[in-house]
């Protein structure tokens, strides 16, 4: 290049002035290669790289022959590893797991160590299993529970919640599977649009959410006959059919007026597999558990009803 | 008259076989296709009657092109089709990124996520560094020979066959045509096309370096011959397989299982090896030198680091599948290589750095020097984090996170990106005939941009990658695991919104390189004051006089 200068002291031989290092000879378009050599710490950082590659092939699975691998000094497998990483974590488990095998779910409150591994599983097996319909936060959505208020169809104690588990909702080929089937009033004939209507405003007072009118007054009088038979008398439903408290402000399937007209005229039949054919029993108490703790848990025997009196974030969460 | 009909046959006969190829297509996306090589074939045609010297051909005297010159028509539209496709690809990078960040820009069915993710990487590495490489390498290989480009008819060829292909790709991933293979997405009969460009762009330049003035072939030239030869056996390898039917656009591979998945990954990681790293070394090897005006560091070293980095990229790409169905001395494999191939990537850095020695101050005084530094130390920089990553106990933590998506565009950003950016900036001015570029100061704004989008990108991923690793390995103290999937993936969120912005600065970058571009092609001038005046003080400059003197 421009400062590569022949030195006078070494016929032939050219130096590079800013570097006082020898070039090659060679020129292309004007580019000289200067005949440095090999950084030394370069050259040995790569012989130690090969030297460690070389050990590794030692130490683990490396070589391979015909019909099969060196196994390595350390007879490290990755299925060996992942085995190992996954035995230790059930280990972990282990006690709390044997001891809840055991454990009839009625007698859970009374072992406050095993209640909370069983929650501790519970959160984990939830977020595999359940947060597909449930949500991360089983907060639910339109059509899907909200397991976090008290508002409950079939009961929140934790062995009815069990059952309710291990049965599912309206899963087919289940005998002991949850089963609620209100009729379709609207397309099947059974209510018109008017009395529809009317009813819908009804069961929307009884939370406050309409003013009383005379459609309110004959929409009662549709209920009496038509409703009251599931949801009872005073509308607070019935959880030996899974009949909604509908006087809560807590809608599984929206609270508008058109909501409730389209659930009058044909009910939406939400489905909940049966997860006792999918899951292990003691999977099913922590998940058992872990709803319970979720806020709305029951005691056991407790007859009362959720009032209608429910938390106010909970009315836009749709339970019901 | 007898090569302009051979030319203009060849190309009836295309246009023919595509014509068919549109009546009995077996799918849509493969009508279109047809269509598009049809219309090329006709274009291809009509240029060759009516450019031909029909006057000349009549004399008996063909007009011969000025053999004192360099060929340098096909480089000047290397360059532009570089220029257009680097901002192309870089657009759709920042669209994809932002689709992840809020996913309703997912426009269905076209413009989804999946069919837009290979339209970037092919776009940014096919068509921005691929028109990169084929340009500079024959503007290289003609000035390291001292010779004309050998077969320039087929040089010409090369450039718009390799056009076509990138038309043909990026519209079939649109049309939801894809192999499904990362980086070798195109289908059989583009995937044949590029294939025939290929072994033509291999012979124009073996060809010139044959009829080479210079009694060694400059090292730039190995860089550029093993990258040719080693992406055609790549891209063969890979994409052997079979058609479902000869007029339609599917086809399945003839590897399956993980011997398909070793195939991809070896073809993959050489793809990085080979077009994205000794195809841009070669780059680097004409243009830094040039632009510091000094000599190469160590001769020495550019043949150790050479002949060493292509013996040990090429065994390297198992490190892909570690913990996978592959076997586990093969794992090990590919681990190795990656350690012992961090040296000889790095000498190419060293190389390239220390050929600045004696002229370090033109960091200060140049961007172009200042990109190609930058570049180098992104280089540096990916080819160390590369075989750490290779290691089995951090690619435990690294494999299917963003850490990878940040390693490769450290790289991709900084190193590919900026050292073909100084290429052209280099280029552009010679190639045109122009005094200097329209605006130096405009480099240096590019400049910034870019390093500036390269840094929120590649800290965005990093923090992003760990989160993710280390969520999802994450056991509670009863032996759970404590996250989902989808906890990671709102956890990354703001960090997929900061590297939206990081590639949005780079996009910017890119805008600035072609207003700079288009205005020193057009012949302007920016009125600018120089970027570095050393310090002058007229106070200053002048001699002291003694008090005693003056009585």
């Amino acid at each position: 290049m421009a400062d590569t200068t022949n030195s006078p002291a070494s016929a032939g031989r050219r130096f590079d002035e800013a570097t006082q290092t020898e070039t090659v000879g060679h020129e292309w378009d004007g580019i000289e290669e200067l005949n440095t050599p090999l950084p030394r710490w370069w050259l040995w950082t790569f012989y130690a790289c090969i030297v460690f590659a070389l050990g590794y092939t030692v130490v683990y699975p490396a070589w391979p022959g015909i019909h099969s691998a060196t196994q390595g000094v350390f007879g490290w497998t990755s299925r060996g590893q992942l085995a190992s990483e996954l035995d230790a974590q059930a280990a972990t488990r282990a006690k709390a797991v044997a001891g809840l095998a055991d454990l009839p779910i009625e007698q859970l409150p009374q072992h406050p160590e095993l209640m909370r591994a069983a929650v501790a599983g519970g959160a984990a097996a939830f977020k595999v299993n359940c947060v597909q319909c449930h949500g991360s936060g089983a907060a639910g959505s339109k059509g899907y529970p909200n397991l976090n208020d008290d508002d409950w169809l079939w009961g929140g104690d934790l062995k009815t919640i069990e059952t309710t588990l291990i049965h599912g909702v309206r899963q087919p080929g289940d005998d002991m599977t949850r089963q609620s089937m209100m009729p379709n009033f609207g397309t099947d004939g059974l209510l018109d649009a008017g009395q529809i209507s009317a009813v819908a405003s009804y069961v929307l007072s009884l939370s406050g959410k309409e003013k009383p009118s005379a459609m309110t007054q004959a929409g009662a009088k549709v209920f009496a006959e038509n409703c009251a038979v599931c949801h009872g008398d005073t509308a607070k439903g019935n959880r030996e059919l899974g009949a909604p408290n509908l006087t809560d402000a807590i809608w599984l399937d929206g609270g508008a007026k058109a909501d409730l007209v389209a659930q009058i005229t044909h009910p939406h039949h939400g489905v909940m597999p049966a997860w006792g054919t999918r899951l292990d029993p003691v999977t099913i108490k922590m998940l058992a558990a872990y709803v319970h703790s979720l806020g709305g848990g029951e005691e056991f025997q407790a007859p009362a009803v959720a009032t209608g009196a429910a938390p106010a974030e909970a009315a836009t969460q749709a339970v019901e | 008259m007898v090569t302009v009909l051979a030319r203009a046959g060849l190309w009836l006969v295309v246009l023919f076989l595509a014509v068919i190829g549109v009546a009995l297509a077996a799918d849509g996306g493969f009508a279109i296709h047809m269509t598009i090589v049809a219309l090329a074939a006709l274009l291809a045609v009509w240029f060759t009657v009516r450019s031909a010297d029909y006057t000349a051909i009549a004399r008996g005297i063909l007009k011969m092109p000025d053999q004192g010159k360099y060929d340098d028509d096909p480089i000047r539209w290397g360059i532009i089709a570089t220029v257009f496709w680097g901002v192309v690809g870089f657009g759709a990078g920042v669209f994809i990124a932002a689709q992840l960040a809020w996913p309703a820009l997912n426009l269905e069915p076209y413009l989804n996520f999946s069919r837009l993710r290979p339209l970037h990487t092919s776009a940014v590495i096919f068509a921005f560094g691929g028109n990169a490489l084929i340009a500079t390498s024959f503007y290289v290989v003609q000035r390291t020979c001292r010779a004309r480009l050998a077969l320039p008819g087929l040089a010409r060829f090369v450039f718009w066959g390799y056009q076509l292909f990138i038309v043909l790709a990026a519209t079939g991933y649109v049309l939801g045509i894809s192999q499904g293979k990362e980086y070798a997405e195109p289908e059989w009969y583009v995937d044949w096309w590029l294939t025939i460009v290929w072994v033509c762009y291999l012979a124009v330049f073996v060809m010139t370096i044959v009829k080479r003035s210079e009694p060694h072939i400059y090292v730039a030239n190995w860089f550029y011959l093993s990258f040719i030869i080693t992406v055609a056996m790549l891209h063969v390898v890979n994409n052997l397989d079979v058609p479902v039917s000869f007029v339609g656009s599917k086809s399945y591979p003839l590897f399956g299982g993980v011997q398909g998945a070793l195939v991809q990954w070896w073809y993959g990681h050489n793809a990085v090896g080979f077009f994205l790293t000794a195809g841009f070394l070669a780059m680097m090897y004409y243009f830094v030198p040039k632009q510091a005006e000094r000599p190469v560091y160590s001769y020495r070293l550019s043949i150790i680091h050479f002949w060493s980095l292509i013996f040990l990229y090429i065994w390297a790409g198992p490190h892909h599948l570690h913990y996978t169905a592959l076997p586990d001395w093969a794992q090990t494999l590919g681990m190795v290589f990656s350690i012992m191939l961090w040296m000889p990537s790095w000498g190419g850095m060293i190389n390239g750095l220390m050929t600045l020695n004696g002229a370090w101050d033109k960091i200060r005084t140049d961007p172009i020097i200042r990109m190609m530094v930058m570049a180098l130390a992104f280089y540096g920089m990916s080819t160390f984090e590369g075989p750490m990553m290779s290691v089995k106990t951090v690619n435990s933590l690294s494999h299917y996170t963003n850490w990878t998506i940040g390693h490769v565009h450290s790289g991709a950003l900084g190193w590919n990106g900026m050292i073909t950016f100084g290429a052209v900036y280099y280029l552009v001015p010679r190639l045109w005939g122009r005094e200097r570029l329209y605006s130096v100061r405009m480099v240096n704004w590019h400049f910034w941009c870019a390093t500036i989008g390269i840094v929120f990108y590649a800290a965005s991923m990093w923090v992003a990658g760990i989160t993710q690793g280390l969520m999802w390995r994450e056991y509670g103290a009863d032996g759970y695991l404590v996250n989902t999937f989808a906890d990671a993936v709102a956890a990354i969120h703001p960090m997929y919104i900061a590297r939206t912005f990081g590639g949005l600065l780079y996009l910017l970058g890119g805008a600035f390189m072609v207003v700079n571009v288009w205005q020193t092609i057009a012949g302007k001038l920016r009125a600018e004051a120089p970027l570095h005046n050393a310090a002058y003080d007229p106070e200053a400059d002048k001699p002291i006089v003694a008090a005693a003197a003056v009585h």
